[in-house]
């Protein structure tokens, strides 16, 4: 039985994630009604104050125009910026490991853990290090990880994954996280259910669970959003304050990050401390932000941060989208989850139905890249291109296009051999024929005509057989007219 | 002005009306109209669907058949966006030089029926008459792509006895996405089930837009639901006068 389950709201159905491909996992969330309010309340909040925010500044353009010029240069000399980043960081006393996929990130983290001799984590900024999968190699090699981001928290407790890039626990509403806490969280907060749902007094509840475990533990793992290669900093970028604590009170930290996250200069920092908090939460500027460089013994107050400091840098699929021409910009991505709160069909399916860390329009062309399109191909087929995505990014990622892209990659592994006698293929073959042969196309018209004339009411019909089934499930589809305009227009130009 | 009609294969099959309407319209403005009988398809529903190389060979059909047009107007926002933002893409994706100039010639030529009316023809009152509430969709293509903007809006309001009546949550998709509405059909649903919504709340007798497949989605769902609100394409608003109604 899920955690989901076990609930005692009677709304709640469960499980969440079921089905191989996006489709059936929709499927699914579609008939959750409580999650389609959630959804619908959460992102209309998020999206009025990312309007307001980004309509103010005069710059907002210009800005996103930076935001994309800086990914752009950076990436294309990324080799250079990652060994500077290294240089600096060891420079400072810190230790910089690569990790090539998930599996080394896993080995080379967990070793570092066991070294230092823990037994417990607390983590903060958590999208990477799920991406590689650590908690549960931690916890199969004896380490116990605690996630401290509140809705981090969450999400671990009811045994989930995120469903929203910066509101992970985004599909649950209060009453639900008041059940998970009495349930999950033992404490005098929660004792005889005395809970109640609401916001400060789920706050503080957690707060006086999370305040024992950032005293008691010596090892913190993060991921990082930022790290300034000339300067050898790492950026932290958070609204609780809950990450600060991960990363001033335990002994040793250790940093996961993503290749693409590095920034040549300290100075680009002041677009992307812009373009963040205004696309992501909404706010004018962000509430904790911690950069640090280099070990305690760097501190400029003798006593303050790590004894220990480790970055490690993961690629994990990474350095071949930035070998694809029309992916590449993809990198650019900061994980603001803008493109999310704008989109249509996020806003309907959750984020489970994406069956990743990286979910809506961003994990709709990231995953499949960072995964396989044998395993995540349909997840380009998760959008209508309405482009909504596109015009919120704060770094201008072409997401349409690059969905267009990879369709076109599915699509071309599905017409080898024997495979191209699949339906879509075929029928798709058939049109082009017509569309290059107006004559054949005027034929097919009034076969068409013909055909439909048993199934046609009123000029409607109202059941298409399958593979069009999809439509008439909700939608009447228009009977073909008896006569075509190209067929007007030649009576047309015969009477004159 | 002599104006080549793009009618785009869809309105071709399915929506004739729509094309009369735009011939009458533009003729009615003292334009040219004539139409190429070699036309079909932009080829939109290829490349969305990822059928890019298939495509290319839709893309030179279109090159070919209009290279020598003046100005070309298609009543199809998506068909519109497909030629200015997709063919070069798709120009580019064949590694075809001569192509690539042959689509940076000809895309300037090409406009959206309320962009021309708009913009070339710098008109906004263009003599219709519609005693009707309507409520206008815009069609993502429009907004996103082409960045049309109140274009549609303008016109609409200066059409003597109609009723403009705006829609609640007007920037967003209803849910078609081509293929996107067969493939992920419960998601589209869910998307058109909102806008069906916002379209029934305004009390309008007619939704229009600039795009028959969103009027297709749209109007499916609510005959679906016998609302009675019917879809009508903007031309066909447009082409309507005191002396006859367009359909």
């Amino acid at each position: 039985m899920s955690a989901r389950e076990t609930m005692t709201s009677p709304i709640a159905t469960g499980p969440i994630t079921t089905g191989k491909t996006f489709t059936d996992r929709a499927h699914i969330s579609l008939r959750d009604t409580q999650l389609r309010r959630n959804l619908a309340k959460a992102t209309s909040t998020i999206r009025a104050k990312t309007a307001k925010v980004t309509a103010e500044l005069p710059d907002w353009e210009a800005l996103r125009d930076a935001g994309r010029a800086i990914k752009r240069e950076t990436l294309a000399h990324l080799d250079e910026h990652l060994l500077a980043l290294e240089a600096s960081i060891t420079r400072q006393g810190g230790h910089v490991h690569w990790a090539r996929d998930a599996a080394e990130a896993r080995e080379i983290i967990v070793g570092l853990a066991k070294s230092y001799g823990a037994d417990q984590v607390i983590k903060i900024k958590s999208m990477t290090t799920d991406e590689v999968e650590l908690n549960p190699a931690l916890s199969a090699a004896g380490v116990t990880p605690y996630e401290t981001d509140l809705a981090d928290m969450i999400v671990q407790m009811a045994g989930e994954k995120p469903s929203h890039l910066l509101v992970p626990a985004i599909h649950k509403n209060r009453a639900e996280i008041r059940d998970l806490f009495v349930n999950e969280m033992p404490g005098e907060d929660t004792a005889d259910g005395a809970l109640p749902p609401d916001p400060d007094a789920l706050t503080k509840a957690a707060r006086s669970y999370l305040r024992s475990k950032f005293l008691e533990t010596k090892v913190a793992i993060s991921g990082a959003n930022f790290a300034v290669a000339e300067t050898g900093s790492v950026v932290v970028v958070e609204s609780e304050g809950n990450g600060r604590m991960c990363l001033t009170l335990p002994d040793v930290m250790i940093s996961i990050m993503g290749i693409e996250k590095v920034l040549p200069k300290w100075e680009h920092l002041e677009v992307f401390l812009q373009l963040l908090p205004r696309a992501s939460t909404g706010e004018r500027m962000n509430p904790y932000t911690s950069i640090w460089s280099g070990d305690r013994a760097q501190a400029l107050n003798p006593g303050d941060g790590p004894r220990a400091l480790h970055l490690v840098l993961l690629d994990n699929g990474r350095s071949k989208i930035l070998a694809d021409e029309v992916a590449r910009d993809t990198l650019h991505c900061i994980r603001c989850s803008r493109c999310l709160n704008v989109c249509p069909v996020y806003q309907r399916t959750g984020g489970h139905a994406y069956d990743s860390m990286y979910q809506g329009p961003i994990g709709a062309i990231l995953t499949p890249q960072l995964e396989g399109l044998d395993k995540a191909g349909s997840l380009p087929y998760a959008s209508s291109l309405c482009g909504a995505c596109q015009e919120a990014c704060p770094v201008r990622i072409p997401i349409p296009d690059i969905l267009i892209h990879l369709r076109g990659q599915v699509v071309r592994a599905h017409q080898k051999g024997l495979s191209a006698l699949n339906g879509e293929n075929l029928a798709m073959q058939g049109a082009k024929a017509l569309f290059e042969h107006p004559q054949l196309m005027a034929l097919a018209l009034a076969a068409g005509r013909i055909g439909q004339a048993p199934l046609a009411r009123d000029g409607r019909l109202a059941h298409l057989p399958p593979p069009l089934s999809g439509w008439s499930l909700s939608r009447d589809f228009p009977a073909l007219p008896a006569q075509s305009f190209r067929d007007w227009w030649r009576t047309r130009e015969t009477k004159t | 002005m002599k104006v080549s009609l793009f009618i785009t294969c869809f309105n071709d099959a399915l929506f004739p009306q729509t094309g009369q309407a735009v011939v009458r319209l533009l003729e009615r403005l003292g334009c040219e109209v004539e139409f190429r009988a070699a036309q079909t398809c932009c080829g939109q529903m290829h490349n969305n669907s990822g059928y890019q190389p298939e495509a290319v060979d839709l893309v030179r059909r279109f090159v070919e058949v209009f290279q020598d047009a003046e100005i070309i107007v298609a009543p199809s926002t998506s068909c519109t966006a497909m030629i200015r933002h997709q063919y070069p893409r798709l120009a580019h994706f064949a590694q075809d030089g001569a192509l690539e100039r042959d689509v940076a010639k000809i895309t300037p030529k090409v406009f959206e029926l309320s962009e021309f009316l708009t913009d070339v023809l710098e008109l906004e009152d263009v003599g219709a008459y519609f005693p009707h509430r309507v409520t206008y969709h815009a069609s993502c293509n429009s907004l996103r792509a082409l960045k049309l903007g109140d274009r549609a809006l303008r016109l609409l309001k200066a059409v003597k006895g109609l009723d403009l009546v705006e829609l609640q949550r007007p920037e967003e998709c209803c849910g078609f996405g081509g293929t996107f509405a067969v493939k992920n059909a419960e998601t589209s649903t869910a998307m058109l089930a909102d806008k069906m919504r916002h379209v029934v709340e305004t009390g309008a007798e007619v939704c229009t837009a600039g795009d028959n497949s969103c009027l297709m989605h749209i109007g499916g769902g609510l005959s679906r639901l016998r609302t009675g609100v019917r879809t009508l394409h903007l031309a066909e608003i447009l082409a309507s006068t005191e002396a006859g109604m367009s359909s």
